[in-house]
């Protein structure tokens, strides 16, 4: 099959590769990346696994072709933590046992983001309808959404101080 | 040594041993402290490793082609179109693993499974040949181009009519076999019967009774559905003659015993890893026909093959749960005493019986059915039928069968209560066994560990306002408004289990623990379970620290590699805690068995002199004379007394005496829309006892977790056939997971009755939430129309179902 060259940006790395008109995004950055944090939980993007922020927008990199992403800029789990300090939605994670297999975490925590960046201060219902297309089998979801609470007020506080 | 350093060294000292008892107790991080979890740190940067995250050189992918038949005989298989893909490599069949005696495997159950469908297939996405290519899409490609002819067979789905004389005889390999594994059978399409308890005395009871209830139920067909579904790599070192299978195992040691005899490879030259697990729930114990085909195809090709289950493959093939048609009927006195309980099951075990149960169990620990109740006599039976359905017969996040258990005798206790008028809670209380009774012989033959069923209940009414809960009720009822009360008191069995009765293909259900401590003082112990999300790197840590007086910081845990850890049997069935952490204690125990002989000649007093202190030993009466397990374990390697090898190194296996038998009180109220069906989960307490409680955070996540999978099931997983056998709703679209929306807010709360024999008094939570979960929701729903008469709704409870409810009662209008 014919291939195409892309060029995108990924967590703030300028990167290539060349690929199959139907390659899935997910797939070019799992093996042609190495980038295995994003993962593949249903290939119908209903669990949110995969979830990664392309320009702006969390997108479910199972169902987007890796051709869609060309030119833009991608933000994966990998690149959340900056300078070696952990992205305050990871370290609520840790602290407010928001993850047990940890399978959806990187795909739930990318989200979760995005989901602040565009509300700061949400609510307890406005986390869970934002966070409603990542599934999790093992939490429950409460502690995950304490963790975005009180992520989005660390958040809140850095700004102010600042 | 200069004189600065002889200062230093005595300051600190001084100064470890001002710190309080208390102090060094925190310090240690220890059983009973809610400590961060040690495996986050990989997870929440992205770099857990996850299977389909292994990359080898030269790997390869694998992928079935999948029957769309339910039941035909396959006339041709036509593999050409299919090898002339580019990239793709090999196309496998039955026939090709004919000669290596691979195209069958053995189940656990004591059946055998098509590895490829030998002449037949059996249910739809039946894996029919196995494509292998130098990537999945070119595996993809040549799936679609292998072309398999079949003869379409008449469709078995009603298990109810398995056993007729007309019914289609579906497996003809073993059709004139008395039995096939789990004793005698009086069918072609019948597995066993199972049985349990006194009929007689059953019988007796009653014909005596001054009141009988009799409800038919059906536990519906679910799928566990981990975030990660299997998958594996295989890949054999053709000069090493090693083969190394890596994949989304429950239990590796396990895995590789099976490898073993099926291939015949020595296991010496097996290799098993589990990396990390995206959940089980049970669905990853079983070996799968990917893993032989990724295996066989590692040894043809010598390349590594990888095998990745799509999501639909996962929930139409890979291990579902439940499936019980269930018929129970209770005998009780006219104050609503419970004098017999009789229960009969219909199991349907889909094409092949690859359920996994200990060996000895057909139906598992069912036998628990009579409950937190002191039932004096009762007799229960399951018969297992084949029908062309997906194999399986999992313990979805619970211990064997025992969730089907809960739901039926939970249930039955509100039907009982309506028929007699007694309020849902006095008539639990009514029937409890009492503190005081422990330990309990229930007429089923299990003997309760330990429990306080009424501190539990009262506890939990108490938390909820259930007298308030109540009045609210009446007076809504008396405006047309539906609001349901649900209980469950339930009684979990978990912890398989001990060697007289436990067994997996002969290998009984012990569990493994190793300890090495090193000389700097800090440890790594090894366990024969394997994680699948409930922290063991943390939690085994922990209980650890508190046996050696190591901080849990300073102590690795590592599970999943055969070559690495001592053999165990895994991680199902809630087992973990109950046997491997009690392996993990006992480890502990001969470490500091050891060590007390080393810190008696450090200290030049004898053992018995020695008392232990947190984390150290002290000489009886002369508390500033005591030796710390960090020098200790140093001492271990340099300053030995005469006769004691070096090293501070243990194994521990562990059987345990008995089952442990964690219980709850879960009150559960929902609110109805008779216009719509619509159910709003206004509150859900549950209040579990696991006995000791090692990290309080893990455990409520465990709660919350094991709670929203029993929403779920009472509330929307169903796994659907239509009468020729296709599956409907194997994708994520049509099956159930709930999202956050819909999930409940959860409250927890507990109270602790240790087990007496185990090590720690640990009993095991995981599973408890998803037991007592299932028929909480369940009765909540069904107490909404108790007044109008109703006293079973089948599950699922989703809102269409509800509506026709109403419907039929007439006040949805």
């Amino acid at each position: 099959m014919a291939k195409t060259e892309i060029k995108l940006t990924v967590n703030g790395e300028e990167v290539a590769g060349t690929v199959e008109p139907r390659t899935l995004l997910i797939h070019f950055l799992r093996e042609q990346l190495n980038l295995t944090g994003a993962h593949i939980g249903c290939e119908t993007s209903h669990c949110g696994a995969c979830t990664v922020d392309l320009n702006g927008k969390s997108v479910k990199s199972c169902t987007v072709f890796a051709v869609q992403a060309d030119g833009g800029e991608l933000l994966t789990v990998e690149g959340l933590a900056q300078g070696g300090e952990l992205h305050p939605l990871q370290a609520a994670f840790a602290e407010d046992h928001g993850l047990q297999c940890g399978f959806c975490t990187p795909g739930m925590l990318i989200r979760a983001q995005r989901l602040l960046r565009e509300n700061p201060d949400p609510s307890e219902a406005e986390i869970r309808w934002g966070i409603s297309g990542n599934l999790c089998r093992c939490t429950g979801y409460q502690n995950i959404v304490k963790a975005i609470r009180n992520a989005a007020q660390v958040m809140r506080q850095k700004e102010a101080a600042e | 040594m200069s004189e600065t350093q002889t200062e230093t060294q005595a300051e600190t000292q001084t100064e470890t041993q001002t710190a309080t008892t208390a102090e060094r107790e925190a310090a240690l991080g220890g059983i009973g402290c809610d400590k961060r979890r040690k495996e986050d740190a990989r997870f929440i940067r992205g770099q857990g490793n996850f299977v389909d995250d292994i990359k080898m050189p030269k790997m390869v992918f694998g992928d079935f082609v999948r029957s769309p038949h339910a039941h035909a005989r396959i006339k041709s298989i036509d593999k050409e179109k299919a090898l002339a893909v580019p990239g793709v490599i090999a196309v496998l069949t039955a026939d090709d693993l004919r000669p290596l005696n691979l195209h069958w495997m053995p189940t656990l159950a004591g059946d055998r499974q098509a590895v490829l469908a030998d002449e037949k297939v059996h249910f739809q996405n039946q894996e029919v040949a196995f494509v292998i290519a130098e990537d999945r899409y070119a595996a993809s490609d040549g799936i679609q181009l292998v072309e398999v002819d079949y003869e379409e067979l008449p469709v078995l789905i009603d298990p109810k009519k398995a056993l007729d004389d007309d019914a289609p005889i579906l497996r003809e390999d073993v059709k004139d076999k008395d039995e096939v594994g789990q004793g005698p059978r009086r069918h072609p399409n019948h597995i066993f019967n199972w049985q349990s308890g006194d009929k007689d005395a059953t019988d007796k009871a009653f014909d005596g009774a001054a009141v009988t209830v009799k409800e038919e139920m059906f536990y519906q067909r679910v799928h566990p559905s981990p975030l990660e579904t299997c998958g594996c790599v295989a890949s054999m070192d053709a000069v090493s003659g090693r083969l190394t299978l890596y994949g989304t195992f429950q239990a590796p040691h396990v895995v590789r015993t099976v490898v073993s005899l099926i291939s015949g490879l020595a296991e010496s030259n097996i290799r098993v890893v589990s990396p990390d697990v995206g959940g089980g729930f049970g669905n990853k114990v079983g070996p799968y026909p990917g893993y032989v085909c990724s295996v066989v195809g590692s040894i043809v090709l010598g390349r590594p093959v990888k095998w990745i289950e799509s999501r639909i493959d996962n929930i139409s093939t890979t291990a579902f749960a439940r499936d019980y048609h269930m018929s129970c009927e209770l005998a009780a006195d006219k104050d609503g005493r419970i004098t017999g309980l009789r229960a009969n099951v219909l199991a349907d075990h889909g094409a092949f019986n690859s359920h996994a149960q200990p060996m000895k169990w057909p139906a598992g620990f069912f036998n628990i059915v009579t409950g937190s109740y002191d039932i004096p006599t009762a007799h229960v039976t399951v018969d297992g039928v084949y029908t062309n359905k997906a194999p399986g017969g999992v313990a979805y996040r619970c211990s064997f069968r025992v969730t089907e258990a809960a739901y039926l005798i939970e249930r039955m206790l509100d039907v009982l209560a309506q028929k007699l008028g007694i309020d849902k809670a006095e008539i639990r209380l009514r029937n409890f066994i009492k503190a005081e009774q422990f330990p309990y012989q229930s007429c089923l033959g299990w003997e309760y560990d330990s429990g306080d069923y009424t501190t539990a209940l009262k506890q939990a009414m108490k938390a909820v306002g259930y007298e308030e809960l109540r009045k609210e009720q009446a007076e809504k009822r008396a405006r047309g408004e539906l609001m349901g009360i649900g209980i469950a008191t339930f009684t979990e069995i978990v912890g398989a289990g001990p060697s007289r009765n436990c067994d997996i293909l002969g290998i009984k259900m012990f569990e493994s623990c190793e300890i090495r401590v090193h000389p700097t003082g800090s440890a790594i112990a090894r366990i024969g379970t394997k994680s699948t999300g409930q922290g063991h790197e943390t939690t085994y840590a922990q209980i650890i620290a508190s046996e050696i007086g190591i901080p849990s910081d300073l102590i690795t845990v590592e599970e999943g590699d055969t070559d690495v850890g001592p053999y165990g049997l895994g991680t199902y069935g809630s087992r973990s805690t109950p046997v491997g952490a009690a392996a993990a204690a006992r480890a502990g125990r001969k470490i500091r068995d050891k060590a007390r002989k080393i810190a008696a000649h450090m200290l030049e007093v004898s053992e018995s002199d020695l008392e232990w202190d947190v984390d150290r030993f002290t000489v009886k009466g002369v508390p500033d004379l005591s030796a710390a397990m960090k020098d200790i374990a140093m001492a271990a390697y340099s300053n030995l007394p005469e006769g004691l090898e070096h090293g501070l190194e243990v194994v521990d296996y562990y059987d345990p005496p008995n089952m442990t038998y964690p219980f709850g009180a879960y009150i559960c109220v929902v609110d109805i829309d008779r216009h719509t069906g619509e159910i709003s989960v206004r509150k859900f307490y549950a209040l579990d006892d696991c006995g000791t409680r090692i990290n309080p955070m893990i455990i409520e996540g465990q709660v919350h977790g094991g709670l929203t999978e029993a929403f779920a099931i009472a509330m929307g997983q169903e796994i659907v056939f239509d009468e020729i056998g296709n599956v409907l709703g194997a994708s994520l679209l049509d099956y159930f997971l709930p999202t956050a929306v819909e999930t409940p807010h959860w409250e927890t709360d507990h109270t602790v009755t240790p087990s007496p024999h185990h090590p720690i008094g640990a009993k095991g939570v995981g599973e408890s939430p998803n037991v007592g979960g299932v028929p909480a929701f369940s009765n909540a729903v069904v107490d909404a129309f108790a007044h109008l008469d109703v006293t079973h709704m089948p599950m699922p409870h989703t809102a269409w179902r509800v509506w026709q409810t109403c419907h039929d009662l007439g006040i949805d209008k």
